[in-house]
């Protein structure tokens, strides 16, 4: 058997200082991700520091952002009322992702530090730089059907799973992190990284350091927001390509406007260009064409997901459609 | 004895126990000394072991034992047979990736699982081929096996038809994927007795295969399996692995229990074959067949042969003078192959039933009445009369429930917003069998019945059935009778597949009773009581505690003066959205012609359970490999997608229930195959009517409604 130590602790200060220890340790929130790692031999940790009792659950109203904590349950946050009213988007992205059972005991920690899904980056016995750095990249030229069309390198061509985190992007949430020192905060949308030439990388975490909590600024976006997944089947599948959008109309001009796109890049692709090609124009069908063509200009596919070239811009005409539509 | 948690007679027997944990399955059971088998595998695809370096592994903590094929104990069956079937543990010789090369046998199940990584072997690689669809090309030089080529008529008549139609149709290999992973525990006592507890479709069978290889006395060999967390088709041979665990056993004089990984259910227990089929349909203007070609080709491994029924329907299931048919199996380097649910019958309706849809619409004609009209009197391809058929009623009950007149002919005319609206329809059909079987009844003077038999129950109620048969003849209340199956050492009885079961082991249990009755009624005249009295009165009367009665019970003539099928007709109603391509199946109707319904709730969950397992082929489920390498790259549950309930819409079942004048006494047909078969094609239909696009590569996922034009 492969021991490793577990620890509990209560506090986020003493969960930093266990990680600052020993090199080869790492948090377990809900284990949804990081156990089946170390079961298929990717990851073998000495020590697991289980940090669900450390008092980070809280989701609350403070001023004018909302505040949760890294450690509430997918669950808790897609079903409070809070949540609901300020962020519907976000109760949309998490109900969309995994299944009932996955989301009770997974957190928002845990969801924005899930690796991804590819297969070769599961199966030790074939080629991923991401997993060992060098050894190349399987998907490149294998089954890249679920894979990224967008800011991909010759090193790694994969998608970050998560729905949560597409719904972050777009609401502009700020990360709060700490280590031993102090905190220090990181728009959500800087957190995670590109492939580039260290695909072994997610994201901008330091080794020191912990997620704390979530900060979104309350917006007018709550109407007509719609989050739209694609997939092979209605529940329990990860997206072909998601995107979350947000309007706020007014006068028939769109005043404000939210898109980014999952499953389609190495991090949550947050459509900038298109967004500010739609920002004080009608809500038309015609711009939400024009906004999807701009958003692919740079796409390139990889033979199995090139149907994604077609998919994802459908999906973002279709998600402002829909987003519009909601009275 | 008595079951009090049954609420009517039709409830499941064993439901009560499935839902509380009480039922017992394989790997539950506890033996003294237990130790757990974990499995080495192979990560060439093809090749030698040049070097297996165990000992690492067996200095493990907990480790007791490798086993592999340097210190594997004799099995004397393997000197004797001929190249196949597969030998485990035999060579060095490596046929595909994932291939069991060791088993590791520890004190615990981590620890065995630790130690198996430690095990490292180095390997002789050499060239292969997984890849099917490129097989089939490098194949057409080489002689193929298969099965005799089929003509009625004139060969290929379609071609010079008025109106033609031909078309290529891809299905991929489908994983069975049980809830209930595969396994087996084996204790190999001294002087050769041997326990096993196994997941298996066929006690008997399994008895045989593990005689056969050790060459044993069969008596020697328990087979026990009461309750199977589900088979499909996999668990109808004794897999190599299993041979391995009763290897082990036999070599540490323990026992030992292996479960399999999720991911090693893709590799060595079988699937159903990938397959490449042509149809070409001739038709007059009117909308008569004239001619039907199915050529066929089926994944097979290079090891063993697999071959199965695909181009069976098309010899009979349409009224044609001039039929040929075609199959052949191309073998690639990957695991053997083995019958799913619906088995080789459901790939070919795919092909055929897609393909009579596609001439329905070159005729402009509905694809109902196309069907309707090439409806056959008799079976054609042997010249039989059918014994029992109503397909027509069961098209009126289908087309009715589903709202078939709301279809348009014309594709893509019902449209709700981004989602467009289709109606399919298909049919599903598989011989209707009868076996050999033995059932052994005991009739107690407490009013209970215990009826035994060496059948398997992999789900569809087997004992409710038996007891629903018996309950009707004696007039016992379903509570106080048991039906016992999953054990070796009753009356044999053949494997669970085939949807045989309930034909061939009910027909026992019918003869049981009959007899057990007239002994009844015997007693009560001998005794002078009325000939209606109670059998509890009339054993009490005689001083007898029960009376028991063995019979075996087989078709006879009528098998050949009939023909007999089961059928099915399912009629789906599907929306596409334009922009993402997903499919949604909105209302589902299948209506069953199979004869009597002997066990209402159970036969209506085999419909519902077909329709499912339908939808997966029709839309989601496909086993990936990646051809360079030859390993899956979508080995689990979380990509490997098997429908969930968000994707099942409202199912309804209907059932012609007319009693089968000649298959059984009872007229009941099997079903667990016909709830399947065809199923794929109404669903691809369907898609076709509501946009046009008609695709002939399973599964139907997005990106091809996307890209096909
Ligand atoms: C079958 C399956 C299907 C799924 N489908 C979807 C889907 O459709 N959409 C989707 O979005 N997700 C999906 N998921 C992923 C799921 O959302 C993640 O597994 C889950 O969110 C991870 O959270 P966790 O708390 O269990 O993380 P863990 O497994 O406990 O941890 C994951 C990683 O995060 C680190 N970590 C955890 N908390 C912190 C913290 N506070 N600070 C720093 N590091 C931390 C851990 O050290 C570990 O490396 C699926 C998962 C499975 C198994
Ligand atoms: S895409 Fe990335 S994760 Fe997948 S094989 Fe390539 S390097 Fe590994």
């Amino acid at each position: 058997m492969i021991n490793f130590q577990y620890l509990r602790t209560t506090t986020a200060k003493s969960a930093i200082a266990l990680l600052l220890k020993d090199k080869n340790s790492k948090f377990i929130a809900g284990g949804t991700n990081l156990i089946d790692l170390m079961k298929r031999g990717v990851t073998a940790p000495e020590k697991l520091i289980d940090i669900n009792h450390v008092p980070l659950k809280q989701i609350e109203l403070v001023g004018d952002k909302v505040i949760i904590g890294a450690l509430a349950s997918n669950t808790a946050v897609a079903e409070n009322s809070l949540i609901k009213e300020k962020l519907p988007l976000l109760a949309m992205a998490l109900n969309a992702g995994a299944s009932a059972q996955l989301r009770n005991v997974a957190t928002v920690g845990g969801n924005m530090m899930q690796r991804t899904r590819c297969g070769y980056f599961y199966d030790i016995e074939m080629p991923c730089n991401k997993r060992q750095p060098g050894s190349g990249c399987g998907a490149i030229g294998g089954f890249n059907r679920m894979h990224a069309i967008f800011g991909t390198s010759d090193k790694c061509i994969a998608v970050h799973p998560s729905d949560m985190c597409v719904a972050l992007t777009a609401l502009d949430a700020v990360v709060v992190l700490a280590n031993a020192k102090g905190e220090r905060k990181i728009l959500f949308k800087d957190f995670h990284r590109l492939a580039g030439d260290t695909p072994q990388l997610d994201n901008n975490l330091k080794a020191d350091e912990m997620i704390i909590r979530l900060e979104i600024p309350i917006n007018n976006l709550v109407k007509n927001s719609h989050y739209l997944k694609v997939r092979d089947r209605a529940s329990y599948a990860f997206a072909l390509v998601s995107v979350a959008a947000g309007l706020e109309i007014s006068n028939n001009k769109i005043t404000d406007v939210r898109l980014t796109m999952g499953g389609v890049a190495h991090k949550p692709w947050r459509l900038t260009a298109s967004e500010n090609f739609l920002k004080g124009k009608e809500a038309t069908v015609e711009n939400f064409e024009q906004a999807a063509k701009l958003a692919m200009t740079d796409a390139k596919s990889f033979g199995e997901n090139d149907f994604k070239l077609q998919m994802a811009p459908n999906s973002i005409i279709e998600a402002l459609t829909v987003a519009k539509s909601k009275a | 004895m008595e079951n009090q948690f049954l609420r009517d007679e039709n409830d499941r027997v064993d439901g009560i126990y499935k839902v509380t944990g009480k039922a017992k399955y394989f790997a539950e059971y506890e033996l003294p000394g237990l130790t757990y088998g974990v499995l080495v595998t192979s990560t060439i695809t093809k090749g030698k072991i040049l070097s297996l370096d165990t000992k690492a592994a067996e200095k493990a903590p907990g480790v007791i034992s490798v086993v592999s094929h340097l210190n594997k104990p004799s099995a004397p069956g393997y000197e004797q047979e001929g190249g196949s079937p597969f030998k485990i543990f035999y060579t060095d010789k490596i046929f595909f990736n994932g291939q069991p090369i060791a088993i590791v046998v520890a004190n615990t199940f981590e620890k065995a699982t630790y130690a198996a990584s430690l095990v490292k072997a180095t390997y002789a690689k050499e060239e292969f081929n997984t890849d099917f669809e490129k097989a089939i090309g490098d194949a057409k030089a080489k002689k193929l096996q298969g099965q005799p080529d089929y003509k009625r008529g004139i060969e290929n008549a379609y071609k010079t038809a008025e109106v033609q139609i031909e078309a290529k149709y891809h299905l991929p290999i489908e994983t069975h994927n049980p809830m209930e992973l595969h396994g087996i525990i084996a204790d190999w006592r001294p002087n050769n007795q041997v326990t096993v507890y196994a997941k298996t479709q066929g006690v008997k069978a399994t008895q045989g295969t593990i005689a056969n290889v050790f060459k044993i006395p069969i008596e020697n060999i328990q087979v026990n399996s009461e309750f199977v967390g589900g088979g499909f088709g996999m668990a109808l041979r004794t897999w190599p692995v299993e041979i391995a665990t009763v290897m082990a056993s036999k070599h540490i004089g323990k026992p030992v229990k292996l479960v399999i990984t999720r991911m090693q259910m893709f590799t060595m227990v079988g699937n159903r074959p990938a397959a490449v089929q042509t149809i070409g349909l001739g038709a007059n203007k009117d909308g008569t067949l004239t001619g039907i070609t199915h050529r066929a080709f089926g994944e097979t491994s290079v090891y063993e042969n697999f071959t199965e029924g695909v181009v069976n329907m098309a010899k009979f299931m349409y009224q044609c003078d001039n039929v040929n048919t075609q199959y052949f199996v191309v073998p690639v380097d990957l695991g053997v192959p083995i019958w799913m649910r619906g088995p080789g019958e459901a790939t070919g309706a795919f092909a055929l039933e897609s393909a009579i849809d596609e001439m329905a619409h070159a005729l402009d004609m509905d694809p109902l009445e196309f069907r309707i009209k090439n409806d056959p009197e008799k079976d054609q391809q042997r010249n039989k009369p059918f014994s029992d058929k109503n397909i027509k009623e069961a098209y009126r009950i289908g087309s009715q429930k589903i709202g078939w007149s709301e279809r348009k002919n014309k594709p893509g005319s019902l449209i709700d917003g981004q989602w467009k609206m289709g109606y399919g329809v298909s049919i599903g059909v598989f011989n209707a069998n009868r076996g050999r079987a033995s059932v052994k009844g005991i009739l107690k003077a407490d009013g209970t019945l215990v009826l035994q038999s060496a059948t398997s129950d992999i789900g569809p109620g087997t004992g409710t059935g038996m007891t629903l048969i018996a309950s009707k003849l004696l007039g016992i209340p379903v509570n106080k009778i048991k039906f016992e199956l999953g054990d070796s050492s009753l009356p044999p009885a053949p494997s669970q597949g085939g949807s045989a079961t309930l034909s061939t082991v009910g027909s026992a249990v019918n003869d049981v009773c009959v007899s057990l009755k007239s002994t009844i009624a015997e007693l009560a005249a001998n005794s002078n009581m009325d000939a209606t009295s109670n059998f509890v009165e009339v054993l009490k009367k005689n001083n007898l505690p029960s009376i028991e009665v063995t019979k075996q019970s087989q078709a006879g003539k009528e098998r050949d003066d009939y023909s007999m099928y089961s059928f099915s007709i399912h009629f789906v109603k599907v929306k596409v959205h334009s922009l993402t391509g997903v499919v949604k199946v909105d209302k589902i109707v299948s209506v069953g012609d199979s004869g009597t319904i002997v066990s209402p709730k159970t036969a209506r969950s085999q419909m519902v359970g077909g329709a499912v397992g339908g939808v997966g082929m029709a839309l989601t489920e496909e086993s990936i490999i990646d051809h360079r390498y030859g390993r899956y790259i979508n080995n689990n549950f979380a990509d490997y997608h098997v429908p969930v309930n968000a994707d099942i819409p409202e199912i309804e079942v209907h059932f012609i229930n007319k009693p089968d004048p000649y298959i059984n006494p009872m007229g009941a047909k099997g079903m667990g195959e016909i709830a399947l078969i065809g199923f794929s094609a109404a669903v691809a239909n369907a898609v076709f009517n509501a946009t046009g696009k008609r695709i002939r590569t399973l599964p139907i996922t997005p990106d091809k409604i996307l890209a096909s034009s």
